[in-house]
């Protein structure tokens, strides 16, 4: 049985904000479908009573003061800025069901 | 001194201090080098030739001004495209990223400003950190200087080559699954991954935030030790970053380059003992053991269960971390913009521009994370994962016990011809396959040359505890002092 | 075709029994981000507060502030919380141009502090609001629609985006369902922020001020059938005023109601509060909502805040704004409805402060809640944003219980320092308004007012002291009002007597 279909790349692919072809689509199902098959197999070793680990190292509490450090002007902040304008970054318009 | 490209950085270091050779014309050196043979080995994205000369006479004057400097002042550095590099193109091999320069350095990079070394340019990549082979560049794979016709390993490819290829005495790779030490292995020079935490990852542009490791890469373990020295050590700007003394890896160095492993106690990883790995790897694999029993070493076997779980787990862990790290990719704030006709909506801009933008290999994977942690998911995948990452934890605690230090080949095949791994990417992925571990346990590993089979290097690995940098470094000078480092064949120029 | 009747607000009472639920998010008045140094200040020009962490720079990394991780705890602790003793940030993933990394730096399943409540009053009742969790994020920028009719989303052809406010800490409070409150929900939820933010502003971290967006309310309501499951719950958000915050409960019953009598079904979505209508409209629909994905920040090491510190923090807190409000009561001598009054007027602190800085209780609540009062409702301003200070009041009332002011002329000098003129002291003496108490300019100006109305000063003269008025009356017009007309009336006695 395939672990991915299709529709179920089409989805992830709009998550992601990725406007994947059809030929993508197709290719990138077979494909993640194989990789997904062989990682499943980490459900076969990892036991309910195994704790996860999220981070190697095991530090806790690393905190900075609440003190000013300098940041960008805004002319550095914008200076990758793919459209620029009146010192913001222009985006096109948004949809509302995004809000 | 005839070529000084040919030289090693210690050896450099001694030069430059002794005032036998200028830090511009060592600059220099390595820039024709760089013009003459870096059409065939495409080694660098961008070469900074003003930025190095100017460099580098700062510091011939520094020195003429007697101001103190360091080992490695006037040393040139190649920089892997992955480093934020203030005002220098920073592209991750990636369209998406075309013509980027950024307003900041990482941390890395100032330490390495600080110590005087030159940054000759920003190498060759797969795409984000993404692969084995440089083959899922933008810009074109970096070619193999011991053959052109072969992957020079990945992700940090250019990294390697520029040393093989003698454009570089040092560089800086990343290692997230093996990304500094696969390529080392195939290329037939050194890379080290430090203990996570032990570099900063502050200005290193993240795939896998929990995995992703900076470290020093060199033709000889000296100079990768001298340069781990540089770059390590405590970052408040990156809250991964451990807070400790960085153990002195020269001095292991030194040591071990003596030859003397008496006591010193090798576990052999069980579950890595030849099963998918290439004949010629393994035979040049246990010669290498053997000339470290003469040195005195004892061997061990050493059975760790959950290392072949260790691939799947990283596929898992690592896409996911990239799925969210790589979402800052949208043609807002920098970078590449798409579609943006004035019709479309922002978030129909966004998916061309990330459609356009990214390779197949980046979209597989930021899927495959998406994917992973959806919840309904999550548990199965992502959750699964983290728990195998604690049993290999609990692995390398229980086998260092017993070892100082555990050895495996680097990975399982010499460098393969160009194409050979491409179509199926699960076949990539087994590139990595002994060096995954030590990424999700955090520990130090560090890739050395161990002879040749069918003409191409072979890589021995050296994984040590975390925080033990320096037994990896003692093992690994200890090999060279036996077996000698490799020299590729002459490029024809 | 039969139309149905609308049920009113008590219709819809009868009916149903209303389940209210409350999320707040509180800026934290840090003097850094939550993850970088930038400063907070607000309003500063766009871009100018960023940084490569804040901007999401590639290879950036955040650095949590410790000021905001102490200054959650301290009010989950005054909410009376469990505080976690380890958690960990959490990444929330989804696309929106306001927030730079496309994630959201927050907490999911470990919030740093769960299972409190905080106490309210409503009615002269105590409402007890049970809440589930308190925890940390960090705020969004700023986007300016641009193009369309009203500034709004809605039409807008563009947008631009400033990240001034990106990564300003955020902490997200959240209450259990609240039930059984019947008809009383809106002022119970009105209560409850009011009461958050009183608590918040006693612990100093944050100016809590739902005007500038420091403090924003997405209110939760559903209803049910008595006895019956609860209903399908909708998310009010942009509530932005504590009176919005008793309007959006209120019209959200109505309409639900309306909606479930007609036989119709909730949906369960996102709806936007409107202060001009005080009605709510449809937004985003759950169902359609983004998985977020949540799973544990690696670019962050979890919390482990040490219980001594926690302990530490606890002994601590300031008196909770109730038991405070109480002890102020009690010092004042105020009838309960008395207080209430202060209460209600948002005047608890101003007029303590007022006291504070040397006037009677009586004399700062005359102020505050008369003539100061009066003037906020006429400019729709609340009390505190009024250009006066309670030191500054302090100072008018001394002037009158020297005798240095009348009521009328303190008013005019009151005019004067809202006016931006200064002081109370240097607005008298500027405008000349002081009462004048040289006795001779007095009885130089009683002495005309004799000699101007003879037939008066007869009368006066032969006993008819109440035709005082007109002579009196007269003098104040010649002094301009700043004659103490109890100095005046004497002088006239005393000529005339
Ligand atoms: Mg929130
Ligand atoms: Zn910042």
């Amino acid at each position: 049985m395939a672990a991915i279909s299709r529709e179920e790349v089409a989805h992830l692919a709009r998550l992601s904000r990725l406007a994947v072809t059809d030929e993508e689509l197709d290719r990138f199902a077979g494909q993640l479908d194989v990789i997904l098959q062989s990682v499943a197999r980490v459900g076969e070793v990892a036991a309910d009573d195994i704790p996860p680990t999220s981070h190697s190292v095991p530090l806790t509490n690393v905190l900075r003061e609440d003190v000013v450090v300098p940041g960008l002007g805004p002319d550095e902040a914008l200076s990758g800025a793919p459209d620029p304008a009146e010192q913001r970054f222009r985006v096109p318009r948004i949809l509302e069901e995004e809000a | 001194m005839s070529d000084v490209t040919r030289a090693t950085a210690a050896e450099l270091g001694r030069l430059l201090a002794d005032g036998e050779v200028s830090a511009e014309e060592v600059t220099r050196a390595h820039l024709d080098r760089i013009a003459a043979v870096d059409d065939k080995v495409h080694a660098f994205l961008h070469v900074d030739n003003e930025g190095a000369i100017e460099k580098a006479r700062k510091i011939d004057q520094a020195r003429a001004d007697k101001e103190q400097l360091g080992p490695l002042a006037g040393v040139p550095i190649a920089i892997k495209d992955v480093i934020a590099t203030k005002g220098v193109p920073t592209t991750c091999a990636s369209k998406i990223l075309e013509g980027w320069r950024p307003p900041y350095d990482a941390t890395l990079m100032e330490r390495i400003n600080g110590a005087g070394m030159v940054m000759l340019g920003k190498t060759n990549m797969d795409e984000f950190a993404m692969g084995s082979s440089t083959e899922y560049s933008a810009y074109g794979p970096t070619n193999n200087p011991w053959d052109l016709g072969r992957i020079p390993g990945g992700s940090g490819g250019g990294s390697a080559a520029a040393l093989a290829a003698y454009e570089a005495p040092l560089s800086i790779g990343t290692d997230t699954g093996g990304s500094i030490r696969q390529p080392g292995a195939v290329t037939g020079t050194v890379g080290a991954k430090p203990t996570y935490g032990g570099t900063s990852r502050y200005g290193l542009v993240a795939f896998s935030s929990s995995l992703d490791t900076p470290g020093p890469c060199a033709r000889t373990v000296e100079d990768t030790a001298l340069l781990h020295a540089v770059i390590a050590g405590h970052d408040p700007r990156d809250s991964t970053s451990i807070d400790a003394p960085v153990p002195d890896v020269v001095a292991a160095a030194k040591l071990g380059a003596t030859g003397d492993l008496t006591g010193v106690k090798l576990g052999l990883v069980k579950e890595f003992s030849g099963e998918g790995a290439e004949p010629g790897v393994m035979a040049a694999f246990r010669d290498a053991v053997d000339a470290l029993v003469k040195l005195g070493a004892e061997v061990v076997e050493v059975s760790c269960p959950h290392f072949l779980y260790a691939l799947p787990a990283y596929y898992l862990i690592a896409p996911s971390e990239c799925s969210s790290n790589l979402a800052r990719f949208d043609g807002v704030r920098y970078g590449l913009r798409v579609g943006d006709d004035g019709n479309r909506s922002l978030e129909e801009v966004m998916s061309l521009t990330r459609e356009a933008g990214f390779g197949a290999e980046v979209k597989r994977r930021i899927i495959i994370g998406t994917y992973a942690l959806s919840s309904g998911y999550y548990d199965a995948y992502y959750g699964q994962a983290q728990k195998v990452r604690t049993l290999i934890t609990r692995d390398f605690t229980a086998a260092f016990e017993q070892v100082d230090v555990l050895v495996s080949p680097t990975t399982p095949f010499v460098a393969f011809p160009f194409g050979s791994r491409t179509a199926d990417p699960y076949q990539m992925y087994l590139a990595d396959l002994y060096t995954i571990p030590t990424n999700l346990y955090g520990g130090p590993a560090i890739s050395v040359p161990c002879g040749l089979s069918e003409g191409l290097p072979v890589g021995f690995q050296i994984m040590a505890p975390t925080l033990a940098d320096d037994r990896m470094y003692r093992v690994g000078a200890a090999l060279e002092s036996a077996l000698g480092t490799l020299t590729p064949p002459d490029l024809e120029v | 075709m039969t139309t149905l009747a609308m049920l009113t607000y008590d219709d819809a009472l009868e009916r149903f029994e209303p389940v209210i639920g409350l999320e707040t998010h509180v800026e934290l008045g840090t003097a850094t981000k939550m993850f970088c140094g930038c400063p907070t200040e607000f309003g500063a020009e766009p871009n100018t507060q960023v940084c490569p962490v804040c901007l999401a720079l590639p290879g950036a990394l955040p650095v949590a502030n410790k000021a905001a991780i102490e200054a959650t705890i301290r009010i989950g602790l005054a909410l009376n919380c469990s505080i976690a003793t380890w958690c960990r940030f959490a990444r929330k993933n989804y696309f929106y141009p306001d927030m730079p990394k496309n994630f959201q730096i927050s907490q999911y399943d470990e919030p740093l502090c769960v299972d409190g409540w905080l106490d309210v009053e409503v009615d002269g009742e105590t409402v007890r609001v049970e809440i589930e969790r308190v925890h940390l994020e960090e705020d969004t920028g700023k986007t300016l629609h641009v193009g369309g009719a009203t500034g709004r989303i809605h039409g807008a052809t563009e947008s631009l985006v400033d990240y001034n406010r990106a990564g300003i800490p955020l902490v997200e409070i959240v209450t259990k369902p609240v039930v059984g409150t019947g008809g009383k929900a809106p002022l119970v939820a009105k209560a409850y922020v009011t009461e958050l933010r009183d608590v918040i502003r006693s612990l100093g971290v944050s100016d809590v001020r739902m005007e500038q967006g420091s403090m924003r309310c997405d209110v939760n309501t559903s209803l049910s059938k008595p006895g019956a499951e609860w209903g399908t719950r909708t998310e009010t958000k942009n509530v932005n005023s504590l009176r919005s915050v008793e309007r959006a409960v209120r019209s959200e019953i109505i309409r639900q109601a309306n909606v479930l009598e007609a036989g119709g079904k909730i949906t369960q979505e996102t709806r936007h509060f409107h202060e001009d209508t005080g009605e709510t409209t449809s937004g985003r629909s759950k169902e359609t909502a983004t998985d977020y994905r949540y799973f544990p920040e690696p670019d962050l090491v979890p919390l482990a805040p040490d219980p001594a510190w926690v302990a530490e923090l606890k002994a601590a807190l300031p008196e909770p704004p109730r038991v405070h409000r109480k002890r102020l009561q009690d010092a004042w001598g105020l009838a309960d409805a008395e207080m209430q009054a202060i209460v209600n007027a948002g005047a608890v602190e101003l007029i303590e402060a007022t006291v504070a800085a040397g006037t009677s209780a009586d004399g700062a609540r005359k102020w505050w809640l008369g003539e100061l009062a009066r003037r906020a409702n006429e400019a729709g301003v609340e009390l505190g944003a009024m250009n006066v200070t309670p030191a500054q009041v302090a100072q008018l009332q001394q002037l009158v219980d020297e005798g240095k002011l009348n009521d009328k002329l303190a008013r005019t000098v009151l005019e004067g320092v809202l006016a931006g003129e200064g002081d109370p002291a240097a607005v008298m003496a500027a405008r000349g308004l002081e009462v004048v108490s040289d006795t001779g300019a007095l009885e130089k100006a009683v002495d005309e007012a004799i000699a101007a109305n003879p037939a008066i000063a007869d009368k006066i003269r032969s006993g008819k002291v109440e035709a005082a008025g007109v002579l009196i009356g007269a003098v104040m017009k010649t002094t301009r009002g700043q004659a103490d007309a109890k100095t005046v009336r004497e002088l006239i006695i005393a000529r005339l007597g």
